[in-house]
This record gives C-alpha cells, sequence and structure tokens, in this order.
C-alpha cells in the first residue's frame, strides 16, 4: 500500500453531506461545420439535458459506451467547455456563465484528471516542473516548500522520486497517468472530474490507485465525478452510480441498487459483456447491444435506446420515456417504459 | 516452417540527460501465423518498448543495443529506415497505446483512413472511401459518414482509438501489434473489436501480439502469453497453464489482484506492494525480490535464469525452480 501524508493537503472535513454540484438539464452541443465559409450544419448533441447532483464527500460514478458524452459532462462543468443550455449550480451558485476571472478562485477547487495521460501532459517537461508550476502560480507552494511537496505527491502515486528530473516522454502510459493523477492533487482540490484514470493501468496498480483516490477522499473530504466504460471500478469506488446513454442519463441509483436491481435494459447489458479472466469460458455468448450505434447528431426518436433494445415497442419509438423525478434526490430512478 | 515473427535477446536502451537506462533486457519470443501471443505486465515494465523495438520506432534517443529482430526469416534490426517505411503499415502494423501519436492532428479522418488503404490495398479512390467508411461501422463508429470529414480533436477518446484500430487493420497485416487496444473502450464496443481481430486472424492468417493490462482480454483472445517484469520476461506459458497454474510469484500476485476488482466490499483492494523498481537503479538478484513475499537470501544475491519447467512453460524464479516447495499457496496467501 502506499503511505500518503495528507499534512500536504490539510483540510477541515465536510460537517453534513450537503450537495456540491447540481446539474439542471445541462446541455452542451457542438456545432458541425461543413465547407470553406464553415457553415454550421448541424449539432452533436453529446450532452443533451442531464440533471443529477453530486453531494459533498460522495463519488458518483457515470459509465456508459464511449461517445456518449461522458467526458463532455467532465469538461462542461469545469467550464472548459462552454454548456449550450442548462444550469450548473457549484455550492449552490450558478457557475454556467462565469467569467474567466470569476472561475479563478474555483479553478484551485474544480480539478480534473484527464482521460488521455499523452496529450494532456506537456510531453517536453520535467515531472518535477509540471507538478510545481501550478502549485507556484496559485501560491500553494513557495520556492523552498515546493520540492518536498513534489516528493509527496509522487510518493502518494507510486513514481520513484528520483524519476523527479525526467521529462514526460520518457514515461510509460500508466506512469503519465499517475503523472496526471499527482498534478491533479497538487492544488488541494475539494472536487476532481476524474476521467477515466485507472483504464490505462494494470490490475495492481489499478487497486493501488483506486486505493489511493478513496484514502484520500476519507481524510480531504474529497467529492468526485468518477468517469469510466465500465463497471469493474466503478462498482468499488462510487457511492451512487450515474448510466448514460447517447447524452443522457437512462439510470441513475446507490451502487448497490445499480448492481442488485438493474432496472434499464441498457444497464443490464453493461453488467453482463465482461469478458471473464478466465479462459475455460472463452467464447461463450456474451449478451452485447445489438446494432449500430445512433448518431448524436441525430438521436432516435423516442427513447434513444430504442434502436438497439431487445424490448422495444411501439411506445418506446414515439415517446420518450422520463427519468422519474427522484433520481434528482438520491433515489433509483431508470428511464425506461417497461423499467425491468 | 519458419515462425513469423522471432525476437531474440532484444535489449533496449535510451539515452537519456541521466545516462543512458535499459528498457528492456534480453527478451525473446517467437510467433507463428495465426497466433496470438499476450503480453501483459506492470506499468513501466517495457511492452510498448519491445513493440516500438519491433517496429523500428524508438525515436532519436532510443536504440536497440544487442540481440536480434526476424520477420519471416528476415533480420529486420538494423534496417534502414525507408526499408522498413515499407514494413510498417503492410507486413506490420501497429495500434498505439496513444491514439494521438498515429493521428496527424491537421488531416481529416477520412483523409488518414484512405491514404493508408490505397497504398496497401491498392485501391482506388472511390473504393477506398467506400472501404473506409465500412472500416469505421465495423468499429462501431457511428455517422462514419460524417466523422470521415471531421478532425481527431472532434472525436471521443475510444472514438480516436477506433479510428486507429480501423487504419491497423483495413491493410490486413501479417503482424498486427495492438497496444492496449480496448482500454478506452466500453465492453460491448471491445466485444466488437475483440470479434474483429479474431476474423482478421482466421480470414488472413495474421498472427497477433496482444499488449493488455486486461486479463479478461487475455484469457479471451491468446494462445500463449508472456509475463514482463522491469524489462524481462519472468514467465511464458500458454494461455490455459497460465491462468490455471501460473509459477512466478509476481504472476500469482496478478491474478489474485482480478477477482477484486468486483468484490462486493468496502475493502482495500489486493495490491502487489511496492512499484517496479527505477530503471537506473534495478536490484541485484531478482529483479522481482524488493516485493516478493518468499524472497530469500539466495533472491537478492543472484539472477535466476528464465528456464523450461515443462513443455512452453519458462519461469525466471529461484523458488519456482525447485528451492522451494509449496511455495504457490504461501504465495497467494501473502498476496490476498
Ligand atoms: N470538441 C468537439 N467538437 C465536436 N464534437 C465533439 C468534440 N468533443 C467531443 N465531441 C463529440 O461529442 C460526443 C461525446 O464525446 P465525449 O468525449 O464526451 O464522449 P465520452 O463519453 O467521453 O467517450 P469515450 O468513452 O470514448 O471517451 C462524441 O460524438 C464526440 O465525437
Ligand atoms: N523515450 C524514453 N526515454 C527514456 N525512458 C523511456 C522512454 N520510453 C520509455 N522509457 C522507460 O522505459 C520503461 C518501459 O516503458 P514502456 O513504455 O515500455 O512501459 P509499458 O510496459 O508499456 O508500461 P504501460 O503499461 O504503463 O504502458 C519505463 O520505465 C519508461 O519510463
Ligand atoms: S423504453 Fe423501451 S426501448 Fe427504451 S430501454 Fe425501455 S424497453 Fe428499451
Ligand atoms: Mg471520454
Ligand atoms: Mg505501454
Amino acid at each position: 500500500m502506499i503511505e500518503f501524508d495528507s499534512s500536504v493537503l490539510e483540510r477541515p472535513q465536510p460537517e453534513t453531506a450537503s450537495t456540491l454540484l447540481q446539474l439542471n438539464g445541462l446541455k452542451t452541443h457542438y456545432p458541425i461545420r461543413k465547407g470553406l465559409l464553415g457553415r454550421v450544419r448541424g449539432h452533436v448533441k453529446a450532452v443533451d439535458g442531464v440533471s443529477l447532483d453530486i453531494r459533498e464527500g460522495e463519488t458518483l460514478g457515470l459509465v456508459g459506451e464511449s461517445g456518449c458524452g461522458k467526458s463532455t459532462i467532465g469538461r462542461t462543468i469545469l467550464r472548459l467547455e462552454q454548456s449550450t443550455g442548462g444550469q450548473i449550480l457549484y455550492k449552490g451558485e450558478d457557475i454556467t456563465r462565469y467569467s474567466t476571472p470569476k472561475m479563478r478562485p474555483l479553478r484551485t477547487e474544480m480539478q480534473m484528471i484527464f482521460q488521455d495521460p499523452f496529450s494532456s501532459l506537456n510531453p517536453w517537461m520535467r515531472v518535477k516542473d509540471i507538478l510545481k508550476e501550478p502549485m507556484l502560480a496559485h501560491g500553494k507552494a513557495t520556492a523552498s516548500t515546493a520540492d518536498a511537496e513534489v516528493d509527496r505527491l509522487l510518493d502518494a502515486v507510486g513514481i520513484p522520486r528520483s524519476y523527479k528530473d525526467r521529462y514526460v516522454h520518457e514515461f510509460s502510459g500508466g506512469q503519465r497517468q499517475r503523472i496526471g493523477i499527482a498534478r491533479a492533487l497538487s492544488l488541494n482540490p475539494k472536487f476532481i472530474v476524474c476521467d477515466e484514470p485507472v483504464s490505462a493501468l494494470d490490475v495492481s496498480i489499478q487497486a493501488q490507485v483506486l486505493n489511493l483516490l478513496k484514502e484520500l477522499q476519507k481524510e480531504l473530504g474529497l467529492t468526485y465525478l468518477f468517469i469510466a466504460h465500465g463497471l469493474g471500478a466503478v462498482k468499488y469506488i462510487s457511492t451512487r452510480i450515474a448510466v448514460m446513454y447517447l447524452g443522457k442519463v437512462v439510470e441513475i441509483g446507490t451502487k448497490d441498487e445499480i448492481f442488485r436491481n438493474p432496472k434499464h435494459p441498457y444497464t443490464r447489458i453493461l453488467l453482463n459483456a465482461y469478458p471473464v479472466p478466465n479462459p475455460h469460458l472463452r467464447g461463450r455468448e456474451k449478451i452485447v447491444v445489438q446494432g449500430d450505434v445512433p448518431s448524436p447528431a441525430n438521436p432516435p426518436s423516442g427513447c434513444r435506446f430504442h434502436t438497439r433494445c431487445p424490448f422495444a415497442q411501439e411506445l418506446c419509438r414515439q415517446e420518450e420515456p422520463p427519468l422519474a423525478a427522484d433520481g434528482t434526490n438520491g433515489g433509483h430512478a431508470a428511464a425506461c417504459h417497461f423499467t425491468l | 516452417m519458419n515462425d513469423l515473427l522471432e525476437v531474440e535477446e532484444i535489449e533496449t536502451v535510451f539515452r537519456t540527460e541521466r545516462g543512458e537506462v535499459t528498457s528492456v533486457d534480453g527478451v525473446s519470443f517467437r510467433l507463428k501465423a495465426g497466433e496470438t501471443l499476450g503480453i501483459v505486465g506492470e506499468s513501466g515494465c517495457g511492452k510498448s518498448v519491445t513493440s516500438l523495438s519491433i517496429m523500428s520506432l524508438l525515436g532519436k534517443n532510443g536504440s536497440i543495443r544487442r540481440g536480434e529482430i526476424r520477420l519471416n526469416g528476415r533480420k529486420i534490426t538494423g534496417l534502414a529506415e525507408s526499408a522498413m517505411r515499407r514494413i510498417r503499415g503492410s507486413e506490420v502494423s501497429m495500434i498505439f497505446q496513444d491514439p494521438m501519436t498515429s493521428l496527424n492532428p491537421v488531416f481529416t479522418i477520412g483523409s488518414q483512413l484512405i491514404e493508408s488503404i490505397s497504398l496497401h490495398l491498392k485501391l482506388k479512390n472511390r473504393q477506398a472511401r467506400d472501404h473506409a467508411i465500412d472500416m469505421l461501422r465495423k468499429v462501431g463508429i457511428s455517422r462514419p459518414e460524417e466523422i470521415m470529414d471531421e478532425y481527431p480533436h472532434k472525436l471521443s477518446g475510444g472514438m480516436r482509438q477506433r479510428v486507429m484500430i480501423a487504419i491497423a487493420l483495413s491493410c490486413k497485416p501479417k503482424l498486427l501489434i495492438a497496444d492496449e487496444p480496448t482500454t478506452a473502450l466500453d465492453v460491448t464496443i471491445q466485444a466488437q473489436i475483440l470479434d474483429l481481430m479474431k476474423k482478421l486472424r482466421e480470414e488472413t492468417g495474421t498472427a497477433i501480439m496482444l499488449i493488455t493490462h486486461d486479463l479478461g482480454v487475455v484469457a479471451e483472445m491468446a494462445d500463449r502469453v508472456i509475463v514482463m517484469y522491469a524489462g524481462q520476461v519472468v514467465e511464458e506459458a500458454d494461455v490455459f497453464t497460465l491462468f490455471d497454474k501460473p509459477l512466478h510469484p509476481y504472476t500469482i500476485g496478478l491474478m489474485s489482484s482480478i477477482p477484486h476488482l468486483d468484490a462486493d466490499d468496502d475493502e482495500t483492494l489486493a495490491s502487489i506492494p511496492g512499484t517496479v523498481p527505477p530503471l537506473q537503479n534495478m536490484p541485484s538478484g531478482c529483479r522481482f525480490h524488493t516485493r516478493c513475499p518468499l524472497a530469500r537470501e539466495k533472491c537478492s544475491a543472484l539472477a535466476p535464469p528464465l528456464l523450461e519447467m515443462a513443455e512452453g512453460h519458462r519461469v525466471r524464479c529461484w523458488a519456482a525452480q525447485g528451492d522451494m516447495e509449496g511455495y504457490e499457496t504461501q504465495a497467494k496467501g501473502e498476496f490476498l
């Protein structure tokens, strides 16, 4: 196990589990431009009306198919992408249209561990500078304390201290991912969007990183939005889980409810299609989603899942099933006309 | 018949500001046509550098210091860049761990796919375009016609990975090196991609070198597996033997970390304690001894050889080579 010295990130514990972040009907549509004049010919509805809360100190797992809008939600919350509809409330304050200077103090509180460790870290920088720069810029360390902080952050993510003078391009994929985690931790954040932070890691290091994230959360009262494409890691780390399909949340509930009593056909399929680590079971029939992935620029009518759902009826093609309202206040809800 | 790929005792080094580091140290393996070799091992153990050595893509600071790589009996180590370029993409293609290194940010997805397809499959423009769209659809990309005109940064992480897979598979290589090909993909799309790779293997006899940390994928795809640790092969076996009866304590530890990800509890996940030792500072003796629960004096003093314990089952560990009866049970216990 990795020891983490929490004195780097001292922070009082939250007293009650109040809502830290709330999304109300959030939309992020990307324009599709065509031709020489770059005329807008339509929109990719990457996030298309998402409502959920994240409570202080909890981990909300966000899972769903590749391209369904998970990273876009994360980037929109951190205002790296401008939303095109709906609201983002952080500690009750509407930050949806905050200007850059107004966002600045929040930039230290809200951090992101990026999905792609290759393009999110400048390959020609040294590890220690990657970690020091934000700490110095935001006054979280001084020139004299920064080195010690760098050592502690590296210890925390299991990278030998002796590597701090190395350039990022000299590291392997998994090592870069851990540098990204160390950078996110360097500013004493309160809320971290973890975008597939362990997908690139081998099982043993996955376990180390997940244990670390969990320990930090306990000690420092961190809140996570934990994005993943599968349910494995999410199951271990999440308090609640939201399942997305094509820009919308289709099911949300506590971890136990999602695993023990999945209600949406898509969630069922996600739970079922795992390759099992046993070569004697290879080639076993898996239940997979059939059919082409529909276009987020032109989503299917009615229930967006109807083109691939084994249970779809006429009603599904015509009417969009709502996500029952209690999905935003802790209940278990699924957007399906025929919840299982 | 010759093996398609023979990697013999290669050592790959990088020049850095702090001197030279050895990333791959005496790695050997063979691969026949139609065969799939899984490569697993902790982050930083040299999996990607091994494959980049085969592709001869080590950058200006990297080089293969000793050893030899042969493709179809022909030595490709030391080949001129122009000759290597002809091999890459036609005989050997690679799915890179980092999609952005192989996708050019200033060209559309379509032009990159078409270029590779028309170059290697000798198709005319129209046909190449149709083939490209078809490949995108096969890797599960929605609205493939529109995506053809998009630039890489407009795609999600998993979509980029799939575009790269489409490029690598479209030229029907003899050898496919897939470095973490499905890490960014959800289970359904992963299953679809694995099926595509299986089909390619059956139809064109492509040999696959599959690097992945997902032991589920290894179990599903591989015929044989090599386990690497700190730049060396520490175990090699056919896939069934490796899962049923792993011999190296590191492999045993790896296997015991799996089910815990699915564990339904709030406990700490099992992991192999410690980290891979730094390259400049490799421990003496067995490189795993600093983390091995079974390490004894001999382990820190003498480096164990890679020995064949049963047919096709090689292992680099003193305990496994007969020094310790019943060590497997003990190792399992230690990692839980
Ligand atoms: N900058 C952009 N411009 C235009 N479209 C974009 C942009 N970024 C993402 N998209 C599109 O938005 C959709 C959602 O992308 P997003 O990256 O949020 O998916 P994701 O759920 O994170 O997928 P993955 O699991 O593959 O990372 C995709 O169809 C993608 O092509
Ligand atoms: N260009 C380079 N210069 C110096 N060292 C390098 C370079 N590329 C890789 N290394 C080092 O070589 C070792 C092996 O790296 P490699 O990328 O092969 O690991 P890997 O097994 O693929 O790990 P991962 O699972 O994290 O991708 C690592 O310690 C890495 O830091
Ligand atoms: S609403 Fe209909 S189509 Fe949608 S998931 Fe439920 S059963 Fe399937
Ligand atoms: Mg993403
Ligand atoms: Mg690698």
